[in-house]
């Protein structure tokens, strides 16, 4: 028997008692699987954390308010300068707005999709199963793949508009990645096509936690399909509705690979992120405060709109 | 017998082709791969004479054999990690209602909302001075610490719904408290390990910008860093290029479509916690 053992047989025998020994008063001790020396086990994943995102987080938020560069090891504390800097130059407000834009255009875009796809697909199809399975693939393909592919699909003679010219379209066809509006809407149609499915699967599954008989009452009534989709199915889908828009908003902010690589910020600093800024002023122009600061900002925002979206959702309710 | 009405078939072939529209650029991807650098018909045209050069060529000039060993070692090793310190954290912060065990659970919870390229900078410069930078290790390091907080978070929504008695009759039979852990406690864990293993093996092999940073310069390359570094070399060549493509995304799509069931479960069951 071990010490832990020991304690942890005293502590069964004497509960209270030895409970209020070891800690604060206040604890309720219910069982033996409850001793307090099985925090110990939470020690490795502590070590872990605190290196990897505790103590340089720590450390991000005070290097944030000087003028490192990422190689010396000299730095200044420059207050606030950096963050006067990102809310006065123009290119990190314009990446601040485009990062907003990105994220609300995918939110709505992504989440009316694949709230379409999960209607469709769960009306009682014979080939939900496969058509389920098609529409999630794409989630799980590595993001730089599904960049790579679609900067082809959009070159001026790339797939999409071979399409266009087929149809008899081509007339319309813009220069996708070389305009700034067409090319931050690439970005847009590649994310929604690639995580439509995402939505999709938490739509199916809130549609099948609702039950049978409500929308068959709701008929037996007389609404038709439209009505008893905006009376019924919607307001009950709710829950669901909550968690893609928590997940798109905050996958929307983040997103750094996918305009990394389809427009690399470009045509002209237009589709620059908070994320791909960050990443050229650290790695690029070696300014890591700046870079840091700019994260820091980002972290906020992400923070603003979860907090936001938590507490619009628990009002709907 | 599943019988069709006018109105589940216009639905269905509806669907359907949706279907072939979401499925496109897959073709398109997988078409060009197959053809042979001098092919200039359209795109959409499948290939007359179907060629595996492509293939092999992507295989030597990207490295990719390097590549997908590398990603497979940081993944398998992250996972394995992750799984083993996440789920040994959440016992306890999941059990014991102590202030002391309220309060790591919430320290470690507020990692989920920090994003990670606030930590990620700072950490730059650590691994620089540690040495690990270009090391595989430097990845594995950063992955299981940047991971906890949302496993801890799966395991221990989970743990709370699961009863003591197993645990308490192990511990009055005199079992420790790791050998109550690994011998009871963690075979309990099984579905949501599942779940945890599947997201988190997805996160890691897919992730572009950890490796970007964290390799940089080094002829240690994942799969996603190769192709970066392979497409700036060959721009031109698309045909090589979604060689390399195809070769690297399949074994992701092999997994997801054996294993599709738990994966989308998976996906849709680890937001509920």
């Amino acid at each position: 028997m071990t010490m832990v053992d020991i304690e942890r047989s005293a502590d069964a025998a004497v509960a209270p008692k030895s409970a209020a020994r070891l800690d604060a008063p206040r604890r309720r001790f219910i069982g033996v699987a409850q001793s307090p020396s099985l925090l110990i086990l939470a020690i490795p994943a502590l070590i872990f954390y605190g290196f990897a995102v505790l103590v340089p987080s720590i450390r991000g938020a005070v290097l944030a308010f000087t003028n490192w560069d990422g190689l010396s090891q000299n730095y200044d504390f420059i207050g606030l300068d950096n963050f006067v800097r990102i809310f006065t130059s123009q290119s990190s407000l314009d990446a601040l707005r485009m990062t907003l834009i990105f994220a609300i255009a995918v939110t709505v875009l992504q989440n009316g999709i694949g709230l379409l796809l999960a209607l469709g697909v769960n009306s009682g199809l014979k080939s939900q199963n496969f058509l389920r399975v098609l529409f999630f693939a794409p989630v799980v393909i590595t993001p730089v793949v599904v960049a790579y592919l679609w900067k082809f699909l959009l070159t001026p003679n790339g797939a999409v508009n071979t399409v266009l010219d087929a149809v008899g379209l081509g007339e319309l066809a813009p220069s996708w990645l070389g305009d700034p509006f067409w090319a931050a809407g690439s970005v847009v149609m590649m994310i929604v096509w690639q995580h439509a499915g995402y939505s999709m699967v938490i739509y199916i599954a809130g549609l099948q936690s609702i039950p049978q008989e409500i929308n068959e009452a709701a008929a037996v009534d007389g609404a038709g399909s439209w009505r008893r989709f905006w009376s019924v199915t919607w307001p009950l889908l709710a829950p669901a509705t909550a968690i893609n828009i928590m997940l798109t908003i905050i996958g929307g902010l983040k997103m750094f690979t996918e305009v990394f690589v389809l427009t690399a910020g470009g045509p002209g600093g237009s589709t620059e992120t908070m994320s791909t800024l960050l990443y050229k002023s650290a790695f690029q122009f070696n300014e890591f405060g700046y870079g840091i600061a700019l994260a820091l900002v980002l972290a906020i925002v992400v923070v603003f709109f979860s907090v936001a979206q938590q507490r619009m959702s628990r009002k709907g309710n | 017998m599943f019988r069709y009405t006018k109105g589940t078939f216009t639905r269905e072939a509806v669907m359907l082709l949706v279907a072939l529209v979401f499925i496109f650029p897959i073709y398109v991807l997988v078409n060009m791969a197959l053809r042979p650098a001098n092919d200039a018909t359209s795109p959409l045209v499948p290939s007359l004479q179907p060629t595996f050069d492509n293939f092999a060529e992507a295989w030597n000039q990207a490295g990719l054999a390097q590549a997908l060993l590398n990603s497979t070692i940081v993944t398998v090793t992250s996972v394995v990690l992750i799984v083993a310190i996440s789920s040994m954290a959440a016992y306890p912060l999941a059990r014991v209602m102590s202030k002391l065990s309220t309060t790591v659970f919430w320290i470690v919870l507020v990692g989920m909302m920090i994003p990670f390229q606030v930590a990620l900078i700072p950490l730059y410069q650590t691994m620089r001075d540690l040495g690990l930078l270009g090391s595989l290790a430097s990845l594995i390091l950063f992955y299981t610490g940047s991971q906890v907080p949302f496993s801890v978070f799966l395991y221990t929504g989970f743990l709370r719904t699961l009863e003591r008695d197993y645990e308490e009759a192990a511990a009055l039979d005199g079992a420790g408290t790791f050998r109550t852990f690994l011998s009871i406690v963690f075979p309990l864990l099984r579905p949501i390990t599942g779940t945890v293993i599947i997201l988190n093996a997805i996160t890691v092999w897919n992730d572009f910008l950890v490796p970007l940073l964290y390799l940089s310069g080094t002829p240690q390359q994942t799969v996603t860093v190769a192709l970066y570094a392979f497409v700036g070399q060959f721009v031109s060549n698309w045909p090589v290029v979604f060689a390399g493509l195809v070769i690297s995304v399949a074994p992701v799509l092999l997994v997801y479509f054996l294993m599709q069931r738990q994966i989308i479960k998976g996906f849709a069951g680890g937001l509920k916690g």
